[in-house]
């Protein structure tokens, strides 16, 4: 069963089978461990970004390919939904529409840009989809109408998922049972499935082929594999669980803004997740995605602590000012470049 | 031999540049031969096999399997139509292990490639084909090498098992035995020499070995410039002084060239 689920591809080592299993065991019990509106955040931000940067890194360290329209893809799932529930009213089918009209969207787009431009050098391919990300990026902002431009869109969910549904009236061990947590577990059931579902694709017969793709485009090409077709392929599923992340962090906030979801900000976070985690292992995204949000959003409390308690000692309280915050997480992520190259999960044996 | 060729070139040819590397090259290849392709370094064998397989497009001339031509098809597409090829220069999955690279060739054969569910380590069954293969070139030992760890020799060897997990109906074969040692050799010879017991099968064969060609050819052709220069039962090509001036005379006979 459970080998069943993980598509037989068990963590190769005992630590790594107990962090990951500790940090799925923390997002689950989350609500309860740390009650309060910031920590469900934070958990609900890490869920989201493990399905992001999984199905980035399918593309990366999977099939080799280097892409920056992954935001975009993330985009169109975060505005699908949004738009819908704007346009719609808050109801079910207003989610699904939103949903299908956005995975169609990212399918299609995904299916032609890769059409058109894998077959170039991969150099090539990274400019072509940095264009078409920055030309999404302004039609997104031109087209306020739809979009609600800069500002984004604020939108109304169903009853059930909304803060004002209550479950019961009494909280129980510091949560209360509204709709928030109602929709917190819906995000995370859907994250879970959606990165079983991407660890089933790895491990089958096409997973193997992208691999092989990655190792030698040319001797898969000659063994009968259509390398275009793989890569083509890989592009369109990668995009579709991008924009279904985008959809659930959509459906998180009841927000949706170009700064959410669209910025080249998050393209770097998520290439910063993929290496720290492990590129080609998609353990490393569910590791990288924890490690990487909880270090950028307890940072500044972290340096706040520390701040007042440097009070006075002159040059390392300036250090620890909360603004530094960002000196920090880039000092953590070299430091965990250079001790672990492989990621953190290829560190512990699990690199494929 | 009157029946369809399995395998025909006709006046196939490439241009590069000012440089023709292949020349208007027609030949047949029938079910059931072993043709041996010989030439001088640089005459074009390998070019020959890129055209044949798709890796490069031919100036003119065309590539015909069993009589359809195959212009304008991708290398996948020829590979699936039949044509098995190993190259003179070892070309692997590097960083996999000798079992996947192996599986990944029996998975190909399989056409189970766009199969996104299925859990391929539950496949036992492509994985017993891919170990079967691995013991007929006597490789069975270094299974779970990564391929790049592999000596040059058992590198050859692994070439040779993709394609022979291929199942192809024409195997091309470039210099399978070159830098492999003595005590290596009769292993792909003796694979070689089993193929071509089977009737329906086509094996073309780039050797630099004049020993082993006379032994296991059905025929010579001679490529020298890129043209064809000549074509016939291996006695006769082998004694034509033509060959023996151009070719024989030149390179010398148990040489290496990788
Ligand atoms: N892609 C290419 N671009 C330019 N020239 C090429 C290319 N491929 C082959 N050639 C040239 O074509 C000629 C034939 O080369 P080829 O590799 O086919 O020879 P060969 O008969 O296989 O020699 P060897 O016995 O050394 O393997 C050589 O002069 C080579 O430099
Ligand atoms: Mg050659």
């Amino acid at each position: 069963m459970l080998r069943t689920l993980l598509s037989e591809d068990l963590p190769k080592s005992r630590v790594l089978a107990f962090l990951l299993a500790a940090i799925v065991l923390a997002l689950f019990l989350t609500p309860f461990l740390v009650p309060g509106a910031k920590a469900m955040g934070v958990a609900a931000k890490i869920l989201v970004f493990v399905v992001l940067v999984a199905s980035y890194d399918l593309l990366l360290g999977y099939t080799g390919i280097v892409s920056f329209a992954h935001t975009m893809f993330f985009g169109i799932g975060a505005y699908g939904v949004a738009i819908a529930f704007t346009r719609l009213g808050p109801s079910w089918g207003a989610l699904a529409a939103g949903l299908a009209g956005a995975v169609l969207l990212s399918a299609l787009l995904a299916f032609v840009i890769g059409l058109f431009s894998l077959r170039v050098r991969a150099i090539f391919y990274a400019m072509i989809t940095l264009a078409v990300a920055s030309a999404f990026q302004t039609l997104a902002s031109q087209l306020s109408d739809l979009t609600g431009g800069e500002d984004g869109l604020n939108f109304k969910v169903p009853e059930v998922l909304s803060p004002a549904f209550e479950l019961h009236p009494d909280p129980v061990l510091g949560a209360s049972l509204d709709g928030k947590l109602l929709t917190y577990y819906l995000v995370f059931a859907a994250a879970m499935l959606l990165f079983l579902a991407m660890l089933r694709i790895i491990n089958s017969p096409f997973g193997r082929v992208l691999v092989a793709i990655r190792e030698n485009d040319f001797r898969a090409e000659a063994l009968g594999y259509r390398v275009v077709v793989y890569r083509t392929w890989s592009n369109v599923l990668a995009a579709v669980f991008a924009t279904l992340a985008g959809s659930l962090l959509a459906l998180w906030l009841r927000y949706n803004g170009p700064d959410t979801s669209l910025s080249f900000e998050i393209m770097l976070d998520i290439l910063l997740m993929v290496v720290i985690g492990g590129m080609g292992t998609l353990y490393g995204a569910l590791v990288g995605a924890a490690l990487f949000v909880v270090a950028q959003s307890y940072l500044q409390d972290l340096l706040r602590l520390a701040h007042g308690a440097l009070e006075g000692v002159p040059v390392v309280s300036a250090l620890a000012s909360p603004d530094r915050w960002l000196f920090w997480l880039g000092l953590l992520f070299v430091l965990s470049v250079y001790y672990f190259p492989a990621g953190i999960v290829g560190r512990l044996g699990n690199k494929r | 031999m009157s029946s369809t060729p399995v395998l025909e070139t006709r006046d196939l040819t490439i241009r590069f540049g000012g440089h023709v590397a292949v020349d208007a090259v027609s030949c047949a290849f029938h079910a059931g031969t072993l043709t041996a392709i010989v030439g001088p370094n640089g005459a074009g064998k390998t070019t020959y096999f890129n055209l044949i397989s798709g890796q490069l497009a031919a100036t003119a001339g065309d590539v015909l399997l069993d009589g359809v031509s195959l212009a304008g098809m991708p290398p996948s597409a020829r590979t699936r139509a039949g044509l098995g090829r190993a190259f003179q220069l070892t070309n692997l999955f590097p960083n996999l292990s000798v079992i996947e690279n192996v599986r990944l060739a029996v998975q190909a054969r399989a056409r189970v490639g766009l199969d996104l569910w299925q859990i391929w380590s539950r496949r036992r069954d492509l994985i017993a084909r891919a170990e079967h293969v691995l013991e007929r070139v006597a490789l069975q030992s270094r299974r779970d090498a990564v391929a790049a760890s592999l000596p040059h020799g058992d590198q050859r060897k692994l070439e040779v098992a993709m394609l022979l997990a291929l199942e192809p109906e024409v195997f091309m074969f470039d210099e399978p035995t070159a830098g492999m040692s003595v005590d290596e050799v009769p292993v792909i010879l003796d694979l070689i020499r089993g193929i071509k017991q089977d009737a329906s099968k086509t094996v073309l064969l780039v050797e630099h070995k004049m020993d082993v060609v006379r032994e296991l050819a059905d025929r010579i052709i001679v490529l020298h410039n890129g043209a064809l220069m000549a074509d016939g039962e291996p006695e006769a090509v082998i004694a034509s002084p033509v060959v023996q001036e151009a070719y024989l005379g030149m390179a010398p006979v148990a040489g290496e060239a990788t």
